[in-house]
């Protein structure tokens, strides 16, 4: 259970997170979703410790988490990619968490079995791939056992297999019981693995609902249709009560109707339509359209830009 | 947290300085440069010992001409306590070392005597065969290890030493980065220090820099020139570490990692 109550993080004038509130329960994969430098990361951070609250507090099982005595074995996180000395081995980097707080020696074999790095245990972290290097974070995670377990943006710059991976092993956490907690940029990712989603814009909450209940709030399902006779479609379809709206090319947008519905309109009315498909906005779109306010602001303070690139952001 | 807890951080703490191939090279490199310098000065002296003024041969300390060759090794030790704080910052290995061990004090107490023990393990390994080696390259102008306060200079050689490396991890963990540590203090324990030493105006000024009061206690025939002396000198410099070591500690804690 992770608790962050008014939680705020300002760097000098800049407050990176405001006034955050919300709760990450067990037993399910909860989504950590917002557009880069929306204050996903420095709120982890916040959760593990690394960086104080301005403000409000986030508990880890109802304590800070510096309060914590042997922290890995309630709380494990994977935080950007490369949290190793790329000198140090596999093994050897597993091995000095372990010590620190007291997991025995035979756990290390374990998550490095449980990540497929036995193979690579003894090589030089520096040597590995991005994908290697995400596995061996979230060996370090799983080390002790935890009941919580905290990943910021893992599918980022992996191969398919990886990701799929990445996928499996979070629902599989989930189901035994465990919080898991996971950052994104990307809606679909998301939508994939996570239950419950809690998403923010410049470190505001926008919502904490369920996946399910997102995407039906959000996305936006239509059907299109190409006629060479717009004004009498148009017409038939607002005498049936259905909202009509024009596309950017210049077909009809039929909002909230089925194909179907549509289609027996056309055959009762000899219309002649070129096409009547059902279109649904992207979750990107509407994850886009949900965060459109609260996108990052250029310097300038005029031109609103989403921040590119795959990069897990401050 | 009890002592076992801390034991356990101390314990990784020593893994983490293992496990990194700079540890082994930067120790044994201390050796080998401190003993094969030292010795190389020690017969560089004897050779040259005769054409030295008769007020300076009266003034000859064999145990600190024996140990000229420590201000070369301690740069190496120097750059070993740099690196095990700064290797943490680099590498990004302080997160998921401060998720393990929030107790920002227990960390930082393990890190320092981590490095510390291994400094003065090190040390130890390789001041007091530096003596003999010296003394006996420095033949006829040489001394034993029995003479009055020679083994009180040899053992204030091996804090000497290990201060600096302890000195160092101060330093570098305040400033957190091993090129602006390195930069900082590798020109003022070689140059600076003894160029200020030698300018009579800042002299009793610069008796007080770390290595200047650190050598002290390496010296059996005083100086003449520090009102420090062997016991005093320590206390300066232990005063140093005492500062960056807490300066150090104050970064650690007040500011996000």
């Amino acid at each position: 259970m992770i608790h962050a109550r008014e939680l705020t993080k300002r760097y000098g004038r800049a407050t990176v997170v405001d006034g955050l509130s919300f709760e990450v329960r067990p037993g399910q994969v909860t989504g950590f979703l917002g557009p880069n430098g929306a204050g996903k990361s420095t709120t982890m951070r916040m959760a593990l410790g690394l960086d104080r609250p301005s403000a409000g507090e986030i508990l880890v099982d109802g304590r800070p988490c510096r309060q914590l005595k042997e922290p890995l074995r309630t709380i494990g996180a994977l935080l950007e990619a490369k949290a190793f000395h790329s000198g140090r081995t596999a093994r050897g980097h597993l091995r000095y968490l372990a010590q620190s707080n007291r997991i025995p020696e035979s756990r290390v074999s374990e998550v490095l079995r449980l990540t497929g790095l036995e193979a690579v245990a003894d090589k030089r972290a520096g040597t590995f791939s991005l994908g290697m290097g995400q596995r061996l974070g979230i060996a370090a995670a799983l080390l002790g056992d935890p009941a919580i377990v905290l990943l910021d943006e893992p599918v980022n710059g992996l191969d398919p297999e990886g990701v799929r991976w990445i996928r499996d092993l979070m629902k599989k956490l989930a189901a035994e019981g465990r919080t898991v907690f996971v950052s994104s940029h990307l809606m679909s990712e998301m939508a994939l693995t996570a239950e419950h989603l809690i998403v923010i814009g410049r470190g505001r909450l926008l919502a904490d609902t369920s996946v399910t209940r997102f995407i039906e709030a959000n996305s936006r399902t239509f059907v299109r249709i190409r006629t060479p006779e717009p004004e009498r479609m148009r017409e038939t379809l607002s005498r049936a009560g259905i909202p009509v709206l024009t596309g950017s090319d210049g077909a009809l947008e039929a909002v909230g109707a089925r194909a179907a519905v549509i289609g027996e309109l056309v055959s009762a009315h000899g219309l002649t339509v070129h096409e009547v498909s059902t279109q649904s906005a992207s979750l990107e779109d509407a994850f886009m359209e949900f965060t459109a306010g609260a996108v990052e602001y250029r310097a300038s303070g005029e031109v609103p830009v989403r921040r590119q690139g795959t990069e897990g952001g401050a | 947290m009890s002592a076992a807890m801390s034991a356990a951080v101390l314990r990784s703490e020593w893994t983490k300085a293992r496990t990194v191939r700079s540890t082994p090279w930067l120790l044994l490199a201390t050796f080998v440069v401190t003993v094969g310098s030292n010795v190389a000065f020690a017969f560089a002296v004897r050779g040259s010992f005769d054409r030295m003024p008769p007020q300076e041969q009266r003034n000859f300390d064999p145990v600190y001409s024996g140990f000229t060759g420590l201000g070369f090794g301690q740069i190496i030790l120097l750059a070993f306590g740099v690196l095990l704080v700064t290797g943490e910052y680099t590498s990004g290995t302080i997160r998921a070392s401060l998720a393990a061990v929030p107790q920002r004090g227990v960390f930082y107490l393990a890190k320092w005597l981590s490095g510390t023990l291994a400094a003065f393990a090190v040390s130890a390994v390789t001041v007091f065969p530096s003596f003999f080696l010296a003394q006996s390259a420095l033949g006829p102008h040489g001394t034993t290890i029995t003479d009055d306060g020679v083994l009180r200079a040899t053992v204030g050689g091996c804090l000497y030493m290990t201060l600096v490396c302890s000195f160092a991890m101060g330093v570098a963990a305040i400033l957190r980065s091993s090129v602006s540590s390195l930069i900082i203090m590798i020109p003022l324990f070689f140059f600076v220090s003894p160029m200020l030493n030698n300018v009579s105006a800042l002299q009793p000024v610069a008796q007080f820099l770390p290595d200047q009061a650190g050598t002290r206690m390496i010296e059996v025939v005083p100086d003449g020139e520090s009102v420090l002396g062997p016991g005093t000198g320590l206390l300066v410099m232990l005063a140093w570490n005492a500062a960056t070591l807490l300066g150090g500690y104050l970064v650690l804690r007040r500011r996000d990692a």
